[in-house]
């Protein structure tokens, strides 16, 4: 019963979908308020169908209704209630839900707090947001429908895949899709403007908190996957440039060059054309990651030519938006004026070096995930694209990005001097200059470089720094002063200079993790001693636990540092019956933000087992930095400017007048 | 007793497991060997699995693929000998960073194209847009705003 009502909550939706596509741009063409009004309730309503229907799939989930045929093959009625939960959206059928419930939420909120929004601009957006909306229900519906029943129940459901029964992969990809899915509406609102042949400064300041919300959510998303793989999958890897990752990477660069390219419309009105391209973009590209991981192309090309449906249906879906809004662009773009004249040096100019840089290094990733298909399809070559390409052609863009991050916030609108920011940027120069001689005497090993991109991290943060010293006028004016500027500084201030900071601190843990990462591999018997970095580490002894859908042996290890004791480490090796399959838990000791790692490879015979133990400084400022931002675009989010969310609706009528 | 280290050896294997990554019993003797049997690992493909490099991967075939590397490597080969050798038997899908060649122009030169090019042709169009101070040449005066243009400028001296 559940599953039917939640089925069919879901095709209510649709059909609420489909109304929301057309009545409203009627309304518009006819300047009919009640018509164009539409768009609002029926986005309410089918978050609430959506809402319902997803309310249902976790509910079966949680009964562990094995006579749902998605239940039966991603559950096990053993499961701990909150994997129960999380495993709705741990497969296909599930996340593609999830998708579209985040989609609607969107469309909702939009809806509610979108009062303030011309009449017919909010039904435009809404309308474009149903046409994604429909297309999505669609797939979902005839391809990938999670109500399904099986005609003869089983009793046991086969389990959730054991890598994902983990609290970190439960959070990510609500994350993730809030920031994928959170871009529909910069997507919506640049189609609404196309069609309305109208865009304006105002525009850019409804559209920036929207893409700064997204923004947020997909920063939090990627560092969470990274940091669930760095200790779940048991080396300690945390970034591959495995095609599923770069395909949350893709929308994050564009999304990332967009929130600078909004900045620089909403400010100085110049940009408007390239903005409104980067919104469309940037959704496309997160279109593009969910084909990518949906169809399963990736995998394999065979693998999609054996089971295409989904995979051309999703391709439809991709041609239609991408093809038809870049149409929509090329024909209504040129209608769009050019305003606000700036200089190649100033603060526009160094955003439109972030975004050339930023839309590059998205280019180049893009290649670097489709090439090998294209070459396969097209050419019958197989080759592979990996993790060693990346690092040349990606690293030193974003090397080139981080020397520039530091200018632009000191740089004037319209037309800045170079040479004086060099001047009031020289302390923070110093700063990275002294720490590469500081790590160039004190460390041994590695590459030359490493010190090099330290340093740059260094200044990147000093950078940041410096910002605020100089608004606030710190060291130059008394504390009272000082405290009262930096209550008046606007919080987007505050938030460039964390998110800019925190960009520089992720670079330093990257280059410290992956320089000087020390590692030990054996074969220990207990009572045996392994030294790493500084620790000594016993192997106490192996034992088994029984867990409650899997058993496991856990090795007990002694840390030592300097003959005193430090803790105990437990590291595991859970084995899932129901699917045979096995996962590593390692076991991490976290000092500052440096990190022992220790995971356990397989019992020998002997009762030895391979151990494999790692010593990684300063790993945590890996995803610390991520934090950093998604900590700056919080507060740039609270910033008064933005949390009224736009001017109010008699200042909003003055400022749609076309832009001169 | 030949039988008996065999029966072991096979013991053995079929203990040996799928465990992830290298395993202890696969490291060379001589550290700057092993360190360079790492380097290679990391830029070869395990290609029954997902974009992992052989380094990384816990299946089977990487092991195998691990211990050619440390067999090659013994045997004397140079870095590029040892990958020479494994592109000879696997083909291009092992390499993770591809080699510069006709079919991979593309790839390698995207980036540093896109951003030489791109960089020149916005600064030249900032630079032409800001010099000229207007980006659209302003449509000629009306007859009408002529007058009154004419109107203001003799109005002029006379205002205070």
């Amino acid at each position: 019963m559940i599953a039917e009502s939640g089925h069919y909550a879901l095709v209510l939706a649709l059909a609420l979908a489909l109304i929301q596509s057309v009545v409203p741009l009627i309304g518009a063409r006819l300047g009919d308020a009640a018509l164009m009004n539409v768009a609002r309730s029926s986005a309410l309503a089918q978050l609430l169908f959506v809402g319902a229907s997803f309310t249902a799939l976790v509910m079966l989930h949680v009964n562990s209704d094995f006579s749902v045929a998605n239940v039966y093959e991603n559950s096990h009625s053993m499961k701990p209630l909150l994997y129960k939960i999380t495993g709705v959206w741990g497969n296909h059928e599930g996340s593609m839900l999830l998708w579209v419930s985040i989609l609607a939420l969107f469309g909702g909120l939009v809806a509610s707090f979108g009062n303030n929004l011309p009449l017919s601009l909010r039904a435009h957006v809404l309308a474009v947001q149903a046409w994604v909306a429909s297309a999505f229900y669609l797939f979902i519906l005839m391809t990938s429908n999670p109500f399904l029943r099986i005609a003869s129940p089983p009793i046991e459901g086969r389990d959730l895949n054991p890598v994902l029964q983990d609290i970190g992969l439960a959070v990510h990809p609500p994350m993730l899709y809030l920031g994928y899915v959170g871009f529909s509406i910069s997507f919506s609102f640049a189609i609404a403007s196309l069609m309305e042949g109208r865009i304006d400064a105002a525009w850019a300041r409804w559209v920036r908190p929207w893409t700064l919300v997204a923004w947020i959510f997909l920063t939090l998303g990627i560092a969470m996957g990274s940091y669930w793989a760095y200790y779940e999958l048991g080396w300690g890897g945390w970034w591959f440039w495995d095609p599923v990752e770069n395909a949350s990477l893709m929308p994050w660069l564009a999304g990332t060059a967009l929130l600078h390219s909004a900045l620089v419309m909403e400010k100085r009105n110049a940009l408007k054309v390239w903005t409104i391209l980067l919104s469309i973009l940037t959704f496309s590209l997160s279109l593009l990651g969910t084909f990518l991981v949906r169809s399963g192309v990736i995998t394999s090309v065979h693998a999609f030519a054996t089971d295409p449906t989904r995979g051309v249906f999703i391709l439809l879906i991709l041609c239609l938006f991408i093809g038809g809004s870049l149409s929509l662009f090329a024909g209504r773009a040129t209608s769009l004026k050019q305003g606000g004249l700036f200089a190649p040096i100033s603060r526009e100019g160094a955003l439109v070096l972030n975004n050339l840089l930023l839309t590059v290094a998205c280019a180049v990733v893009l290649f670097g995930t489709l090439y090998p298909l294209a070459m396969e399809m097209l050419a019958d070559f197989k080759m592979s694209v990996g993790a060693p390409f990346y690092n040349l052609s990606f690293a030193p863009l974003f090397a080139l990005l981080l020397l520039a991050v530091p200018f632009g916030p000191m740089l004037a609108w319209k037309r800045g001097d170079l040479l004086g920011v060099m001047q009031r940027l020289l302390a923070a120069g110093v700063a990275g200059l002294v720490v590469v001689a500081i790590v160039w005497a004190w460390v041994r090993g590695g590459s030359a470089l490493a010190p090099l991109a330290i340093g740059l991290g260094v200044f990147v943060i000093a950078g940041a720094v410096t910002d605020l010293v100089e608004r606030t006028g710190l060291v130059r004016l008394p504390f009272a002063t000082v405290l009262h500027r930096a209550r008046g500084l606007p919080r987007s201030a505050w938030g460039t200079a964390f998110a800019h900071a925190g960009l520089g601190v992720a670079l330093i843990g990257i280059v410290c993790e992956t320089t000087w990462n020390s590692e030990y591999i054996a074969t220990m018997k207990p009572n045996e001693t392994a030294h790493v970095a500084g620790y000594d580490l016993k192997l106490d002894g192996l034992f088994q636990r029984q867990g409650p859908n899997y058993r496991e042996m856990i090795a007990e290890f002694k840390i030592s540092r300097d003959g005193e004791a430090v803790t105990v480490m437990t590291p595991s090796k859970r084995s899932f019956t129901t699917r045979g399959s096995s996962t590593t838990e390692a076991a991490l000791l976290t000092r500052g933000a440096s990190q022992l790692y220790v995971s356990l490879g397989d019992a020998t015979a002997e009762g030895a087992i391979a151990v494999r133990i790692y010593h990684k400084p300063l790993v945590l400022l890996i995803w610390w930095g991520p934090v950093l931002m998604a900590f700056g675009g919080v507060l740039s989010l609270s910033d008064r400017r933005l949390r009224v969310g736009a001017p109010k609706p008699a200042r909003a009528k003055q400022r749609l007048q076309p832009a001169e | 007793m030949r039988r008996m280290m065999a029966a072991f050896v096979a013991l053995l294997l079929l203990a040996l497991p799928a465990a992830h990554a290298v395993q202890p019993d696969e490291i060379m003797p001589d550290p700057v060997k092993e360190s360079r049997a790492r380097e290679l690992s990391r830029e070869l493909r395990c290609m029954v699995c997902q974009n992992q490099s052989i380094d990384d991967s816990d299946a089977p075939l990487a092991r195998d693929l691990r211990l050619l590397v440390r067999e090659r490597i013994a045997a004397g080969d140079s870095n590029s000998q040892v990958l020479d050798f494994l592109v000879a038997r696997y083909g291009e899908f092992v390499l993770l960073k591809p080699r510069f060649e006709r079919q991979t122009l593309l790839l390698w030169l995207l980036g540093p194209v896109l951003l030489i090019g791109g960089g020149l042709a916005l600064w030249l169009q900032i630079r032409r847009r800001s010099r000229s101070g207007v980006d659209v040449p302003a449509p000629p005066l009306t007859p009408d705003e002529k007058a009154r243009l004419a109107a203001l400028m003799s109005d002029e001296p006379k205002s205070p």
